[in-house]
């Protein structure tokens, strides 16, 4: 899997700079930046993956997580407009000027500096996750119930920031940025950069997932998955591993999202949308739950139909998703990795275990 | 006297400008013929250059006391009343293509085309807007019709002209509607605020104590403002205090009723959940797309059915029970049967369905908002007195919730459906080894929790707007009302239901819509964990999971 | 409690805060001989009373067998000992200091009470030897459990249980595709991994063949000395076969107690398990 992202690190770029446009091995900057995206869609899908393949917590609200760490990040390039706004404003960002703010609220300041908005980035989804999970943790949520509240919650984050008081560009969201570390956004050596950004996160961000789930800490999150009651009658106190593994998941997801809004070049309200949660559950679930490779996989196959479809056939693509879904949790319930696995086992020539899915509520 | 008393009353002048006159008219009253004439000459008169005799002129006119005169009046008020130049007769014009048409603004009669030329703009001043603002009243006042009379005690609310006053006198002796008379009541007393005897001042200021019209509340305060007997002062202050209470009463009366109206939508929206998620444990996310079914059939039967709109939600709520509670069978049996016991994944695939149906309803109808249109019934309120009115259609889904729920119960309750249902809630394979059929009761289940949705829809879409996003926007509030109110317990939905719904609209004013609601989500996601099972959870071992 | 009551209560010297247990490493004391007190302890679901009054005490090193019908209160009593279920009054104490219903299931667990599940739970995705792993008496906090490197003498002891549970050669086999005798013996051996004070078994051999349920038998044996153990158990043949002292219940309360003989004889006991 590193092996596959290091040789499409390495090969993306040369084949977008030194190849020459003419030839059909060029990648254009778009879809250089277009990959870009999917890397960090994939890293959203293994923090997704770790908590709900591994620890078995649907949450349908990482999408929020995501979101936060975006907005981190656009604050960031918020605030490097500096005064080229359409206002020229020198410190306030063009909706705050529209909105007759007399100055910059609290919660934005130090978002100028670089360091600050990329801790933040990590640390409010962090600081979301942990307070969301050591409330319904403690009070053992689980199951179905818990993911209907991930998703209230990241709900009530979409309506909030709909809101113009909240002071974060309410319906417009953030956009219009300039640069990046002094580094102009729309430049191809940025993209470059960003891109390999993303390959780097995702590739550190996997192998820490890695090292997590192949740690005893990982066989008690599985075994917490598959018999939440014994776990705890063994010892193991399964509200701090879920909310530690839950908020590292979060954290994860917030540099996801920091990392999507410079390339993408824009964030707003519609991240928080609880159809993105859900979508994003459905990568994992098409790649494979409780395989890290299976969720990257699952990430860029189905983002890249997205793509396609979207372009091509702009109908459709909703009946494709809607019967991905169903499609998917009927027959394919490992996912791509499972059908991986069971022909793998199918050779071996010994009948495949079940499925067995989390137990219900 | 030709006259029986009832037609009398009817064609009596309410006004003029001397009462001498006026006694003396009525014990003098003229033959109709003779009458007539004199208002053609005054018509006549209306267009002199002399006000006075013009005024006159009024005065004569509404002595007669022809309800025609009311519009003529109105005309004469508004500027629009013209006089043909050869005869001086007023006459009301609309723009032609030689000039204008004229309409004897009296009689009615047409009088043919004419030059621009040939009428002149009968012009007054605002003396004479007076005499007609109350010559209107008056004849208003008289009108047969009480809903005209209504209006026309509402218009002269406040009103202290002599004259007005003693139109109203006058008119209280006879009527007998009551909200017209109550007005009549409220306009004495609110002109006698401004009687010169502070006793009569006094009396009124009781009178008004707690009224609750808007113009009661103005004339106190602006009573306050000049008062200088202090004992009416006194008493002014006391009866606008009661009159703030009772109008904060109401308010918060009303805000009661938008709180249980709220909250009976999304009991609706919520119940047919509370039945998938509750009894069979089945997360549902296709629900609320079974509600925006329910709401493009009621949709659809208005189309097939256009001119029977005052009877076609009787058909649409069938209809649409039929067609959602179908449709829930059919998911059930293709999807559902096959992910039992795996609650995520029932999540998962519903959601999927969800997402088809969206689009199935975008590319087959429209991706645009429909127009759903209210049955003449549902239009209007209910008007509890001035400061409170229940708009029907609210009331009404109120009721029909109600209704709904009972139903549901009395089905789970009573009938063999509802007893294998809970059979099979609670213990599937000892139900299946009882022989119930549990696969049909699965299929049935579903259907019916689906067909309530598709019910919810029929009233959602007298509320709301009907679009293929509809659906969306109730999914998370039912999910909420059903894990609130406890899973498997209908009656935690109904509760849980209203509550939200009345704490939502009692944090809006203070808190705004959006934030109100964000609260409200912020409640439940705490309150959930406190109590993990909601308001009124199952206990016991079969509970623990 | 009144206020003042409730304050005397807090500043008490010997008062030990539920939060700092975590912290304080426990002695067991069972200098009395006794290793659990439950008394008076009554819970009830929905109007239900599954425990109504119960006294029970579990001496040191004792192999204790519970018998009793359907619903008489056994798995609920196990619930409360494991911290699973509150009970609405009484007292549950691990020997003479701890109060068992001020902690938590895992705090519970690790202060040395082991539990077997009626219905047999192992983790189905994790192979014999990870399921041992996991159980294994140590530190299981999140992050050295992070952190945690399998020491030489720990895969010995692992080892060790592998012979006695005799699944050596399923070592490395997923614990899901085991046979239902063979999950209970994992279990049993996830249990010894504990390295618990008190055992608390429930229906050990249901499912299981004469031989297994022997072999179940000899194991149980050899723990009693060193171990308490409490079996509750249906099968009458296996309890005379390991009892020396036999707990009946019935409706919630202990309805006798002493020798397999004596209770057997209780007319009693007789007309709860016949007369019915």
């Amino acid at each position: 899997m590193l092996a596959v992202l290091l040789v499409v690190a390495v090969v993306v770029p040369i084949l977008n700079l030194v190849v020459p446009e003419s030839s059909p091995w060029h990648v254009s900057t778009y879809t250089v930046t277009l990959l870009g995206k999917y890397l960090t869609y994939a890293l959203l899908a293994v923090a997704v993956d770790l908590v709900w393949g591994y620890l078995g917590i649907l949450s349908l609200g990482h999408a929020a997580f995501f979101g936060l760490g975006g907005y981190a990040m656009g604050m960031y390039l918020m605030r490097q407009i500096g005064d080229r706004g359409v206002y020229g404003h020198p410190v306030l960002p063009d909706f705050m000027v529209f909105l007759n703010w007399p100055e910059l609220p609290w919660f934005w300041h130090g978002f100028d500096l670089f360091w600050f908005a990329a801790l933040m980035a990590i640390l409010v989804p962090g600081t979301l996750a942990f307070i969301f999970g050591y409330l319904a943790f403690r009070s053992r949520v689980t199951g179905v119930y818990l993911s209907i509240m991930t998703q209230a919650l990241t709900y009530a984050l979409m309506l909030a920031f709909f809101r113009n008081e909240m002071g974060f560009g309410g319906n417009n969201g953030l956009t219009d940025f300039k640069d990046i570390l002094g580094f102009d956004l729309k430049s191809d050596a940025t993209r470059i950069g960003l891109f390999l950004a993303s390959a780097g996160a995702l590739a550190l961000g996997y192998l820490a997932c890695r090292w997590i789930v192949t740690s005893r800490l990982g066989r008690v999150a599985v075994a917490i998955r598959d018999a939440e009651a014994r776990t705890r009658f063994i010892g193991y106190r399964v509200d701090r591993v879920k909310l530690a593994i839950f908020t590292f998941s979060a954290m994860l997801a917030g540099v996801a999202g920091a990392l999507y809004v410079p390339q993408v070049g824009i964030i707003n309200p519609g991240e928080f949308s609880p159809l993105n949660s859900i979508e994003l559950v459905i990568w994992v679930a098409i790649g494979g739950r409780a395989t890290l490779y299976g969720a990257v996989i699952g990430a860029i196959l189905v983002n890249y139909g997205k793509t396609y479809f979207t372009g091509a056939f702009p109908e459709a693509w909703l009946f494709a998703l809607g019967a991905l879904f169903v499609v998917v949790t009927l027959f394919l319930p490992k996912g791509i990795a499972g059908l991986v696995g069971m022909i793998r086992t199918w050779r071996r020539s010994r009948s495949p275990a079940g499925p067995r899915a989390e137990a219900a509520p | 006297m030709p006259l029986s008393p009832t037609s009398r009353s009817r064609r009596l002048p309410r006004l003029a400008d001397l009462g001498l006159v006026y006694g003396f008219l009525i014990l003098m009253w003229l033959p109709l013929g003779s009458l007539a004439d004199e208002i053609d000459s005054a018509l006549i008169d209306l267009s002199d250059r002399s006000f006075d005799v013009k005024q006159a002129a009024v005065e004569a006119i509404a002595i007669g006391g022809d309800p025609r005169a009311a519009g003529l009046f109105q005309a004469l008020l508004a500027g629009d009343l013209y006089a043909r130049k050869d005869d001086r007769r007023p006459v009301l014009v609309t723009p032609a293509p030689g000039g204008y048409r004229l309409t004897d603004a009296f009689h009615g009669s047409d009088l043919g085309e004419v030059e621009r030329g040939a009428v002149k703009k009968i012009t007054i001043n605002n003396r004479m807007r007076n005499q007609l603002r109350t010559a209107i009243a008056a004849l208003t006042l008289a009108s047969p019709d009480p809903a005209i009379r209504l209006e026309a005690a509402q218009q002269m609310l406040g009103d202290a002209d002599p004259m007005v006053i003693e139109a109203i006198r006058e008119q209280l002796g006879r009527e007998d509607d009551q909200r017209v008379r109550d007005y009549l009541d409220l306009s004495l007393a609110l002109a006698s605020l401004r009687d010169e005897d502070p006793a009569v001042r006094l009396a009124s200021v009781e009178t008004l104590a707690g009224s609750l019209y808007p113009e009661s509340r103005n004339a106190l305060s602006t009573l306050l403002n000049v008062e200088s007997d202090p004992q009416v002062r006194v008493a002014a202050e006391r009866a606008l205090a009661a009159t703030e209470q009772r109008l904060k009463l109401n308010a918060a009366a009303e805000t009661l009723f938008f709180g249980l109206s709220l909250g009976s939508v999304l009991v609706l929206a919520a119940i047919g959940l509370a039945i998938t998620f509750g009894v069979m444990g089945v997360i549902n996310m296709a629900h609320g797309e079974l509600i925006m079914i329910g709401a493009y059939t009621t949709y659809l039967v208005q189309q097939a059915m256009p001119g029977f709109l005052d009877y076609s939600l009787f058909v649409a709520i069938p209809a649409a029970f039929v067609v959602a509670g179908l449709l829930g069978i059919l998911i059930e049996r293709t999807v559902i049967r096959f992910l039992y016991g795996r609650p995520l994944e029932t999540l998962l695939a519903t959601f999927g369905i969800s997402l088809i149906l969206q689009q199935l309803v975008r590319t087959t109808i429209s991706a645009q908002n429909v127009a759903v249109q209210n049955p003449s019934w549902m239009s209007g309120a209910l008007q509890i007195n001035p400061a409170l009115a229940l708009t029907y259609n609210r009331l009404y889904i109120l009721f029909f919730s109600l209704i709904v729920f009972v139903a549901l119960l009395l089905i789970l309750k009573r009938t063999a459906l509802g007893l294998q249902v809970r059979a099979v809630a609670q213990n599937r394979a000892m139900a299946r080894s009882m022989g119930v059929r549990s696969a049909r009761v699965d299929a049935l289940t579903f259907g019916l929790g689906a067909g309530v949705a598709g019910v919810a829809g029929v009233a959602l879409s007298q509320l709301t707007n009907v679009g293929p996003n509809m659906g969306q926007a109730y999914i998370i509030d039912s999910f909420m009302v059903v894990v609130f109110g406890g899973v498997g317990n209908l009656w935690g939905t109904l509760v849980a239901g209203l509550t939200l719904g009345v704490a939502n609209k009692l944090m809006e004013p203070w808190a705004g819509a959006v934030l109100a609601k964000i609260l409200v989500l912020v409640f439940i996601i705490l309150f959930i964990q406190k109590r993990p099972r909601g308001l009124f959870p199952q206990r016991g071992r079969a509970a623990d999971g | 409690m009144t206020p003042v009551e409730q304050l005397r209560e807090s500043m008490r010297k010997d008062r030990q805060w539920s939060f700092m247990y975590s912290m304080l490493d426990l002695d067991l004391d069972v200098s009395q001989g006794v290793i659990l007190y439950l008394e008076d302890v009554s819970v009830s679901f929905d109007g239900f009373k599954a425990i109504n009054n119960l006294n029970f005490y579990v001496n040191a090193g004792e192999l204790r067998c519970v018998i009793g019908p359907n619903g008489a209160g056994k798995t609920t009593m196990m619930d409360i000992i494991t911290g699973k279920t509150r009970p609405d009054t009484g007292s549950a104490y691990f020997g003479r200091t701890i109060d068992l219903l001020r902690l938590s299931e895992p705090e519970i667990a690790a202060l040395g009470v082991g539990r077997k599940f009626q219905k047999p739970t192992v983790f189905e995705s994790h192979s014999v030897f990870e399921n041992l792993e996991l159980a294994m008496a140590g530190d299981k906090r999140v992050f050295p459990t992070l952190f945690a490197r399998l020491g030489g003498e720990q895969r010995d002891r692992i080892h060790e249980v592998l012979g006695i549970i005799g699944l050596q050669e399923q070592t490395h086999r997923e614990a899901g595709a085991l046979s239902h005798g063979q999950k209970q013996w994992l279990e049993i051996g996830m249990l010894l991994m504990q390295d618990p004070h008190l055992l608390l078994v429930d229906e050990p051999v249901a499912g299981m063949t004469h031989q297994e349920m022997d072999r179940t038998a000899e194991l149980l044996l050899s723990l009693e000395g060193k171990h308490s153990v409490v079996v509750v158990e249906h099968d009458m043949d296996f309890v005379r076969s390991i009892a020396k002292r036999v707990t009946v219940l019935h409706q919630g309360a202990v309805l006798a107690e002493g020798s397999m003989d004596e209770v057997q004889n209780d007319p009693r006991v007789v007309e709860v398990y016949l007369g019915e």
